[in-house]
């Protein structure tokens, strides 16, 4: 597989500040990237970097097997959605779509054939002549993808494009963004901090935290072994159940507090006898049920049932006050104060070392 | 005056209606009150250049006049002397024209430019830059008067327009710098990412992109600009010559004139017609004047 975008390095400081630090991905061609991680984690920043409006510290930055580390934004060959959409106002859809080619000295036959492809694509024929302001959310959004989608690019960049939409309408685009990377197939980078919207678009995702990639891989793979602590507690809501403990028995149990649990089936690397260790259980990887299994349940008492709707969550409180969550089918009622047990499913589970936070 | 309406709207009858409340009769007598304390002069002002030199020694400066004449406005506009000149205010205004025009656009070009660079453009020591320049605007007028002539002299255009000119369009720098870099700052910082990757490039953001987008805050600068310089009168007395004062300088001498009878009507009537231009700029823009001010004043 060829490489559409390769970071090599990259490094971005303001003053001591490094906001970025030291930064390698390698995007395939058609490959779909989602930049994940809570605010300030420098996802934007790397997007601007790859865009071209922030000039890197340190490293090279190729696209499409050219190195463009100092190329203008318009020279790199990105198309680019912003989180305000950025439409011009002034200028009518019309006038928004033909401005960069315009700026390109297209001649206008070409321009027009260009607009009236991506008018198609995205359905937005009928307000080619209509000013931004006279646009609903979705309509802009639509008009700013494209804008990206007349410049015939590789590669899209898009800063959390769906961000400012209310919920209905997001799901609705995200739909339609993963449509036309079906269609159109090509390079995309997707920054955001909506889990549901990088589990569902990606390809890859890559989660960062303080300028740094903590795990680049794919959903499921982010989902099922997360590399480390942080990864395993952002992704997933509610998020992962941890258990502050240790392994024992060389490795072939984990101690928490009275409970010990069989690891047998565990999948990942060599588990060692660990004096302080954390198990990570996600709240659909247990079940709740009335009898105990030697090595298998933690006992636990119910708090408060929450129906979600497709499901319910039940909170519990386990050994030594720890709150843990539960998913269980909405027809399940609990009552508070029931004495139940959660039964493992150690297959799905993670062990990390308190230490290094990393999954062992 | 204003006590008879405050005095009408005692609490009697049914039921108060709400516009009568207590902290609107305070809002409304203070906004009378205020409105009195400034129109009142321009009232006598008004009266007085309408009226003949025998009606105003009879004192009532406040009474309408009697027999309305427009004497003392051609007076004042053609035939008042200052000096050696007897063509009236019409030369001074000609003068003021020919200042502030070209000061006023070129002082508004390069600020609105010098406001998006500082802005989006950022290069090391923009801020430096910045800083000395609003440094600047803090300096009195004063101190700078006489380094400047000298350096209008070494320049060949001391005492020109060219040179009041040349100083007007300076001093306007800082606060109008000031202005547009607020203003430009406030617009989204996106849509000048996206006409970047759209490969526009310095100007064709800024006349296609950032222009378009600035009406009011241009609307403001132009009526800062154009008052400020209209009613200067500190650097056209230093920087000009007699021919070439602005209107004030030369309002200032007819009402200041020593020689034989003070002509009231006409000194009320020469500075009314100085003050017309200004007046009739804010009464045009005043709209988008207070738009653009509050505008500007979001982000800073």
């Amino acid at each position: 597989m060829t490489h559409s975008i390769q970071v090599k390095d990259l490094t971005l400081s303001f003053g001591s500040v490094s906001v970025l630090k030291n930064m390698n991905i390698d995007v395939a061609e058609g490959e779909f990237i989602v930049l994940l991680g809570p605010s300030g984690c420098g996802k934007s920043t790397l997007l601007n970097c790859l865009a071209g409006l922030l000039d890197i510290t340190d490293g090279e930055i190729w696209i499409k097997g050219k190195n463009v580390t100092w190329a203008e934004p318009s020279e790199r060959g990105i198309g680019m959605v912003f989180q305000s959409y950025a439409l011009y106002p002034q200028m009518t859809v019309r006038g928004n779509l033909s401005f960069g080619l315009k700026n390109a000295r297209m001649p206008k036959e070409e321009i027009d054939k260009r607009i009236a492809r991506a008018a198609e694509i995205l359905q937005i024929g009928p307000l080619l002549d209509r000013k931004p302001a006279a646009l609903s959310g979705g309509q802009r959004q639509r008009v700013a993808i494209g804008r990206a989608l007349v410049r015939d690019v590789d590669v899209f960049l898009f800063d959390e494009p769906l961000s400012n939409l209310d919920a209905k309408l997001r799901s609705e685009l995200r739909v339609e963004i993963k449509r036309l990377h079906s269609r159109l197939n090509n390079t995309m980078v997707y920054v955001t901090h909506d889990q549901i919207e990088a589990l569902t678009l990606a390809d890859r995702i890559a989660v960062m935290r303080g300028g740094i990639i903590q795990q680049l891989a794919a959903p499921q793979e982010i989902y099922n072994r997360p590399s480390n602590l942080f990864v395993a507690g952002f992704i997933g809501s509610p998020s992962m159940n941890f258990l502050h403990g240790a392994t024992v028995e060389g490795g072939r149990a984990f101690q928490f507090g009275a409970t010990r649990i069989d690891l047998a089936g565990y999948e990942g690397g060599a588990i060692l006898e660990r004096p302080k260790a954390i198990l990570g259980l996600r709240p659909e990887h247990l079940v709740i049920q009335d009898h105990a299994e030697l090595g298998l349940t933690i006992p636990a008492v119910v708090e408060i049932d929450e129906p979600m709707g497709a499901d319910s969550l039940v909170w519990l409180e386990a050994e030594g006050g720890l709150k843990m969550s539960v998913r269980v089918p909405v027809e399940r009622r609990m009552s508070a104060g029931t004495q139940v047990h959660l039964k493992v499913d150690i297959a799905k589970a993670s062990i990390f070392d308190t230490v290094s936070e990393q999954r062992v | 005056m204003a006590d008879v309406s405050m005095a009408g709207v005692q609490p009697r009858g049914a039921k108060p209606r709400r516009r009568f409340s207590g902290s609107n009769i305070m809002l409304y007598g203070v906004l009378f009150v205020v409105s009195v304390y400034y129109l009142l002069p321009l009232w006598v002002m008004v009266m007085t250049s309408l009226k003949g030199m025998p009606e105003i020694r009879m004192g009532n400066i406040f009474a309408p006049p009697v027999e309305i004449t427009f004497q003392p406005w051609v007076k004042a506009w053609s035939e008042a002397c200052t000096g050696l000149n007897c063509d009236g205010l019409s030369r001074g205004f000609w003068n003021s024209v020919l200042i502030t025009v070209p000061s006023v656009i070129i002082s508004i070009i390069v600020a609105s430019v010098n406001g998006y660079a500082l802005v989006n453009w950022r290069f090391k020591g923009s801020e430096v830059f910045f800083t000395i320049l609003i440094f600047g605007s803090f300096i009195p007028y004063q101190i700078m008067l006489y380094p400047i002539v000298i350096l209008l002299r070494e320049l060949g255009i001391y005492g020109t327009l060219y040179g009041l000119i040349l100083v007007h369009t300076i001093f306007g720098m800082p606060i109008l710098t000031l202005l547009f870099r607020n203003y430009f700052s406030s617009l989204p910082e996106e849509l000048f990412k996206a006409a970047r990757v759209d490969g526009a490039g310095f100007w064709r953001i800024y006349f296609q992109i950032m222009v378009p987008m600035s009406l009011p805050i241009f609307v403001v600068a132009l009526i800062l600009q154009i008052t400020g310089i209209w009613n200067d009168f500190l650097f056209g007395v230093v920087f000009t010559k007699p021919e070439i004062y602005p209107m004030t300088v030369q309002l200032n001498n007819i009402v200041n004139s020593v020689q034989g009878v003070k002509e009231y009507n006409v000194n009320m009537a020469a500075t009314l017609l100085t003050g017309l231009v200004p007046l009739f700029v804010y009464f045009v823009s005043g709209k988008l004047f207070v738009r653009g001010i509050a505008a500007g004043a979001v982000k800073g």
